[in-house]
């Protein structure tokens, strides 16, 4: 039961094959005697999800079930759930229960969905391998002798979802955040246009930046996903008013003629001979399937890694000030005073990352500093937002690696961020442009998954699920499963 | 780029961070070696190009001037340290 999708067990729920009672009981029961030894979950919300399951099994007697009726699934920790608590992966909100829901934690229930449980996360996102998380690391279930990384920092959504303890789960990505754990665990993730998935309820990490968007195993399931996600909101300001589509709608249609552009600074020299056969074969696959392929130019996606790493903590630095240890969160014992109170529950209350990141963007945003450092990486910003503008003129999607090499062990980076930093290199444009990225599995190295990302133009997901599901349709790497699940 | 003990100390009182006397050599390594690396941008001539703030440009939109939101205060209050009275307790502010 387990290695079905949401497309099957969602025919299996209506065929009456098993209740969603069943389905969530055989999950939860995978759940207990499997995460110990993976960790992917902080809470798992055992009652919530046997009444909803109870319910959803109710309404379906009534006649009133949708496709999304009974299906088991798990949030990342990083969304409010109303009576749940919602740690983001910090000693900070250790003791949060929400108190409200996340426009998308609502969308799930509406459509009702049985949510499992908070999957473990880098702490406010904070990460490319999960290391940072307060509830402890996450283990890669592919890992084999030695114990590798998930990626992060949607490591505990991505291991959860590989080590089939949920069949979906939701995610976040800021500056690869779904892409390299979809990588790393053999899974197909995808970070919607910026705007097209409500943003509130959602705990901020840097605003322009962050996007929520669905991990599953195929591009179906993914596609069933964005269906619950995308819209606007009225409570989000920057999300956009624009027509949501079906997502499963064009999956099928023919890539024939499709033009897809191929980077020439993310096949360059330094990409390992293995992920540069792998991505040869992938575009050998879908050019059997009638796409063309041409290379293109990013003159300045070099410059990526740099203008993130002033805009992602300055805006970090400015959305973690609420943090005082005052209306809701940590506090220190016994502040002497006001001063005293701010400093030390902050302190206390964030991790080292978390800390350095506030710093940079501190230090990025003071005065004298902005001009150089956040107002010149905005402008860089847009310089890297004109190159893809000018590459779609000419082409439907881009085709690039996801993450430079499969999953790595811990503590493999050393202790200088800027190498962890490297991990995001192929994807962080996309999050500064506010483009639709995905990554799907397309081979192993050494036996473990390694993804392919596709860029699409702004709002045309549907392109990328479509090419995404041909793919899939054609090759089996997506179906392929960690040894010991 | 470096970043010495002076500047840590300032930016952690602008963060209301306290940084502990025996972390600052690593962390002033650390801050030091993310600034060389955002250096890479004052190289790129940007004369000219407007700062990109929304990737659609979107501007904010002004919703009707009417009440939607209801009295929460008790069930936010819930999850604060220490209340009462439906105010926020903190140590004494003004003597």
């Amino acid at each position: 039961m387990f290695n079905k999708t949401v497309k099957e067990l969602s025919l299996g729920l209506a065929q009456g094959e098993f209740s969603s009672v069943e389905l969530t009981q055989h999950y939860l029961d995978r759940i207990k005697e499997k995460d110990s030894a993976i960790n992917s979950f902080i809470t798992v919300t055992e009652e919530n999800a046997l009444n909803e399951a109870k319910a959803a099994d109710k309404s379906r007697a009534e006649g009133k079930a949708s496709d999304w009726t009974g299906i088991p699934f798990a949030h990342k920790d990083i969304f409010c759930t109303e009576g749940v608590k919602t740690t983001c992966g910090s000693k900070m909100l250790d003791n949060f229960i929400a108190p409200y829901d996340a426009t998308i934690v609502s969308n799930f229930k509406t459509a009702g969905a049985v949510c499992l449980g908070k999957t473990n996360m880098d702490e406010f996102a904070m990460g490319s391998s999960n290391e940072t998380s307060y509830f402890g690391k996450v283990i890669n279930p592919w890992s084999d002798k030695e114990q590798l990384v998930p990626g992060g920092s949607s490591g505990g959504s991505a291991a959860a979802v590989a080590a089939r303890l949920t069949p979906i789960a939701t995610a976040t990505d800021t500056g690869g955040s779904i892409r390299q754990p979809a990588s790393l665990c053999g899974l197909t993730g995808l970070k919607p246009t910026y705007g097209r998935v409500s943003r509130y309820g959602m705990i901020a990490f840097a605003s322009s930046l962050d996007q929520a968007g669905p991990m599953a195993r195929t591009a179906e399931d993914a596609a069933m996903m964005l269906n619950l996600m995308a819209g606007h909101d009225a409570k989000d300001s920057t999300s956009i008013i624009k027509d949501v589509p079906d997502y499963t709608a064009n999956l099928n249609n023919t890539i024939d003629g499709l033009r897809i552009g191929l980077p020439k600074e993310f096949f360059n020299e330094h990409l390992s001979p293995e992920l540069q056969s792998i991505l040869q074969d992938s575009i050998k696959q879908l050019e059997s399937q009638g796409a063309t392929f041409k290379e293109i130019s990013l003159p300045h996606s070099h410059l990526s890694v740099p203008a993130y790493y002033v805009i992602a903590p300055a805006e970090c630095s400015a959305n973690l000030s609420r943090f005082d240890g005052v209306r809701y969160g940590y506090r220190c014992e016994d502040p002497k005073d006001l001063m005293d109170l701010y400093q030390r529950s902050r302190t206390e209350g964030f991790g080292d990352e978390v800390k350095r990141r506030i710093l940079i963007g501190a230090y990025a945003l003071s005065a004298g500093y902005y001009d150089a450092y956040y107002n010149k990486a905005q402008q860089v910003r847009r310089l890297i937002k004109n190159d893809f503008v000018s590459a779609f003129e000419d082409i439907d999607v881009i085709l690039s690696p996801t993450s430079p090499s499969p999953a790595f062990g811990f503590d493999s980076k050393g202790d200088d961020p800027v190498k962890m930093y490297l991990e995001d290199i192929f994807t962080i444009s996309t999050n500064l442009a506010g483009l639709p990225g995905m990554s799907l599995p397309a081979g192993l190295i050494n036996g473990l998954p390694i993804g392919m990302q596709l860029i699409g133009n702004y709002f045309e997901e549907s392109k990328l699920l479509n090419v995404a599901h041909r793919f899939q349709t054609a090759t089996d790497w997506h179906t392929l499963a960690p040894k010991n699940i | 780029m470096s970043i010495g003990p002076d500047d840590i100390n300032q930016i952690a009182h602008l963060a209301r961070l306290k940084i502990d006397e025996n972390d600052i050599p690593k962390l002033s390594d650390d801050l030091g070696n993310i600034l060389s690396l955002v250096d890479q941008l004052q190289a790129v001539n940007t004369d000219d190009i407007i700062p990109m703030a929304h990737p659609m440009d979107a501007v904010q939109i002004l919703r009707k001037d009417e009440v939607t939101e209801t009295d929460n205060r008790e069930k936010y209050q819930k999850v604060a340290p220490n209340t009462e009275d439906g105010l926020y307790l903190v140590p004494k502010v003004i003597e």
